[in-house]
């Protein structure tokens, strides 16, 4: 496909409690085989899809949190996260999984996917995309 | 202008979905074209010919499946949110050993690619849910 189109995957909910999360990775899963410019935001309670340590044996559901981590294999390499959502939270960057890619075109140096932004920031992010798609 | 629509809540519970539909017959008539809505999460359970609501109630649908009939709108059902909520065509339910399909006429089960693909090819992509 010779267009290449700006898409952004906005992550708002908790990761259980709700299918929105998991559903949206795997739109996300699917997207990345069209090639295009995909990134990935993540605020309100979506920053809690970030979070290491997830253990969901209680509630019956898998822990679909890893997969997080194999992003960077499908060449989605920046995942935004909210400063305000995080802070409102009690949360911090240390809370969240470490989550590395390998840059191509630096050698395959690895480098950190999470990039902790302001809402203000967010916004830009947000306007300078074609498609967005919120879950 | 060429408008994908995303539906991403269900029936009844969620005027969503009667929203996408407003939206969908508005743009038609105002001279747009809408090649195709693809329905995600538990927007998928618009498509079971199954449901039966009250008769002085709209039944959705129908009023989908109507509008798939009259302008060419191409209706696209998530395969995998489908198959968590029961929703089978006749080749997935004997692929999977269900003893009936329930998809309605109109829709069709595709995968989530449709999204992407409408995405890329719509000028804008117009999302319903919550």
């Amino acid at each position: 496909m010779s267009d290449v189109k700006k898409f952004l995957y906005v992550n708002r909910k908790a990761p259980y409690g709700t299918i929105y999360a998991l559903e949206s990775l795997e739109v996300v899963l699917i997207g990345a085989a069209f090639e295009q410019d995909v990134a990935l935001a993540f605020l309100d309670d979506g920053v809690f899809q970030l979070t290491k340590s997830q253990e969901t044996d209680g509630i019956g559901c898998k822990n679909f949190s890893p997969t997080f981590r194999a992003l960077g294999d499908y060449d989605v390499t920046r995942l935004y996260v909210e400063r305000e959502s995080l802070e409102e939270r009690g949360l911090t960057e240390d809370d969240l999984q470490e989550i590395m890619y390998e840059d191509e075109d630096d050698d395959w140096a690895e480098k950190p996917s999470i990039c902790v932004i302001s809402r203000a920031e967010m916004a830009d992010v947000m306007a300078e995309q074609d498609v967005i798609l919120s879950f | 202008m060429k408008i994908g629509v995303l539906v991403s809540e269900g029936p009844y519970t969620h005027e969503a979905v009667d929203s996408a539909y407003n939206f969908v017959k508005a743009a038609l008539a105002a001279g747009h074209e809408v090649p195709r809505v693809f329905f995600y999460h538990d927007g998928v359970n618009v498509s079971t010919r199954l449901s039966v609501p009250p008769q002085d109630e709209r039944n959705i649908q129908e009023n989908w499946t109507n509008l798939a009939k009259e302008h060419g709108v191409d209706l696209v059902v998530c395969i995998a949110a489908a198959q968590r909520r029961g929703i089978l065509d006749k080749n997935e339910a004997e692929r999977q050993g269900k003893d009936a399909d329930n998809i309605a006429e109109g829709f069709r089960i595709s995968g989530l690619g449709q999204l992407i693909e409408l995405g890329i090819q719509a000028d804008r992509l117009v999302t319903f849910g919550d």
